[in-house]
């Protein structure tokens, strides 16, 4: 009922290539995430695949539909837009029954598909109003309540949360991932915020330069990055790099540690150094210190802790939690 | 709400200056209305008087209506400048939506083409025209002016539109094709909206030019059946007499219908203004 297959999709602007062959394979009923730096093509990616924008090369398919030539309008998906884009001359119910009335829906079926909807997201006591006299997150409400009203076959999202403040999207993505599971619809994200990735994706795509990095769920990310760019993009504080040559490693250049997997202690341990700043969250406590071994390095402690600056301790990282990485970059397992 | 205080002196100079522009933008206007309600030799021995009761006379206005056809007159400056504004801002929006929308090869190009009439008066062309409607058998008749009116408004329009386009965001426009909208739709009920300050700006600055033209008139259409109010007055100003009561007089009422237009498009203005944008 939503599945979409991309074949080897590409595409320049001028001499420039923004995507460089992606293959992605998504099942009905599955919540993926494209997620990467800016610029990495990833809303081109979701263009493509909405028709808003045509892939130099390519094929994409929805339902085993092919539809590189089918318009927008009739490819059975709904997007919903970080700039909300909502049509300002209209009533919010205007606004969201406007692509069932374009396709010739009876009324009545309008306003009952526009009522259901509106009640999934508490919008009823706002149908008569205009776009302007709302809130942000009302308005991002009444673009997803819009997507939902045309039951399409894929949802996409592009960057729905950056517009938000910090309250309102922790909001907003709850009700997402309730949306999610209530419709069991074949949802497609974009984002740059890993945390937004990580918490709502069945999985994930990772994009780098127009390429696939790595697909996978956000565990498996997270566990077993496939090579130090997820493994530096996936978590948070970021992943600490160390020359492999300096823990006697010869087989690996790079070898990785995440910061919540090394253990402190003031009395001993593998590598010693010396406390150069701290930051106390409350929940976590994080350490960055210099070592004699590794340089700098990120430490997080779960809970309080005292320590101070100028203080001289010892890090032990966790063996089996370590990545190490090839010449290539790529892991080596 | 807190405004930034400005000294009472400050302002005061500020509101000397606006209405020092005031006054000096205003008297012309009203020199012509009030001697167009005085007898000739008030006109020459007092210009700046008001008419008195001894001074005042109509007789300018008899003469303007009853001399030649002078509602007529204004019929045809009514319709030439109407329905000239109505093309130059549809097919200038049009070509400003393509220019700012589409990418095709040779797109700035083209823009910059099309915006070289704003640099260079159509009247330089005034032969080629003439001979064009000749040959096209256009010559005494409204649609002639009408076309070349629509030509000459249409550069700055398509200048001033496009940039205005470019700032109506792409998603509205996107949400707009997955909603199954064409791209007419599109322009009609999204875009044209959204700009309508900008096409009430360019519907006053191409209406001055025209309302007031009397090149093209006396040049395309001069035959009596379509002559325009500028044209028309003409007829009082003669090489040797001029009769002044009348050309005051036709002059105040030719004001009148292109202050009801201005009116028209700035409240449109306001309006769209006030109407909230996108976010």
């Amino acid at each position: 009922m939503g599945s979409l297959q991309l074949k080897s999709i590409r595409k320049a602007f001028g001499n420039h290539e923004v995507l460089k062959g992606i293959d992605l394979d998504v099942k009905d009923g599955e919540f993926v995430i494209f997620v990467g730096p800016s610029g990495c093509g990833k809303s081109t990616l979701l263009r493509v695949i909405a028709g808003l924008e045509d892939a130099t090369s390519g094929s994409v398919q929805i339902d085993g539909q092919e539809v590189v030539t089918t318009p927008p309008a009739k490819r059975g998906i709904a997007m919903v837009f970080q700039s909300y884009a909502l049509y300002p001359h209209l009533t919010v119910k205007d606004n969201m029954g406007l692509g069932l009335k374009q396709m010739g829906a009876p009324k009545a079926e309008v306003d009952a598909k526009v009522a259901k909807a509106s009640s999934m997201l508490s919008l009823e006591s706002y149908l008569a109003r205009r776009p302007a006299e709302l809130s942000g997150g009302q308005r991002q409400r009444v673009a997803i309540g819009r997507a939902i009203v045309r039951e399409p076959k894929l949802f996409l999202f592009d960057e729905p949360l950056s517009n938000l403040d910090a309250a309102l999207r922790v909001n907003t993505r709850l009700e997402i991932a309730r949306l999610h599971r209530s419709l069991k619809a074949t949802m497609i994200y974009v984002t740059h915020d890993q945390v937004e990735a990580m918490t709502l994706a069945d999985k994930i795509v990772v994009l780098n330069a127009g390429q696939i990095e790595q697909i996978g769920s956000p565990m498996e990310l997270y566990n077993r990055p496939a090579n130090m760019f997820v493994g530096g993009f996936i978590g948070s504080p970021q992943m600490n790099f160390i020359e492999a040559g300096r823990l006697g490693d010869k087989e690996a250049k790079t070898v990785g540690i995440r910061p919540e997997h090394i253990t402190l202690s003031r009395e001993s341990g593998d590598w010693k150094g010396k406390v150069i700043h701290v930051e106390h969250l409350g929940a976590d406590t994080i350490l960055y210190l210099e070592t004699e071994v590794t340089g700098l390095l990120t430490v997080r402690l779960f809970g309080e802790h005292k320590y101070d600056v100028d203080d001289v301790v010892y890090a032990t990282p966790d063996k089996a939690s370590m990545h190490r990485f090839g010449a290539d970059d790529r892991v080596l397992r | 709400m807190s405004k930034a205080r400005i000294s009472p002196l400050r302002s005061g100079f500020v509101h000397l200056a606006l209405a020092a522009y005031t006054v000096v933008a205003l008297f012309p206007v009203v020199l012509t209305i009030v001697n167009s309600l005085k007898d000739k030799n008030a006109i020459f021995r007092t210009p700046l008087a008001l008419p008195t009761a001894e001074t005042f006379s109509l007789i300018g206005y008899t003469t303007v209506l009853k001399q030649g056809d002078f509602i007529g007159y204004f019929q045809n400056s009514l319709i030439v400048t109407v329905v000239s504004i109505f093309f130059a801002l549809l097919f200038g929006a049009m070509a400003a939506f393509a220019l700012s929308e589409y990418r095709f090869r040779g797109n700035t190009l083209l823009g910059l083409y099309l915006a070289i009439g704003i640099m260079i008066p159509i009247r330089l062309g005034t032969v080629a025209i003439l001979q064009g409607m000749v040959a096209a058998g256009l010559v005494n008749t409204l649609t002639a002016l009408i076309l070349v009116y629509t030509a000459q408004g249409l550069p700055l329009a398509i200048f001033i539109l496009s940039e205005f386009m470019r700032t109506v965001s792409d998603d509205l426009k996107n949400a707009g094709r997955i909603d199954g909208l064409s791209e007419y739709a599109i322009f009609f009920r999204l875009v044209l909206p959204l700009v309508r300050p900008a096409m009430a700006t360019v519907a006053v600055f191409t209406m001055i030019p025209i309302w007031n033209d009397l090149w093209f008139p006396l040049i395309l259409a001069p035959g009596e059946a379509t002559k325009t109010v500028t044209l028309g007055s003409q007829v009082f100003i003669g090489q040797f007499v001029t009769n002044w009561n009348a050309v005051l007089a036709a002059l105040s009422l030719a004001i009148f219908p292109v202050l009801i237009l201005y009116v028209i498009f700035s409240r449109q203005l306001i309006r769209g203004i006030t109407a909230g944008a996108v976010k």
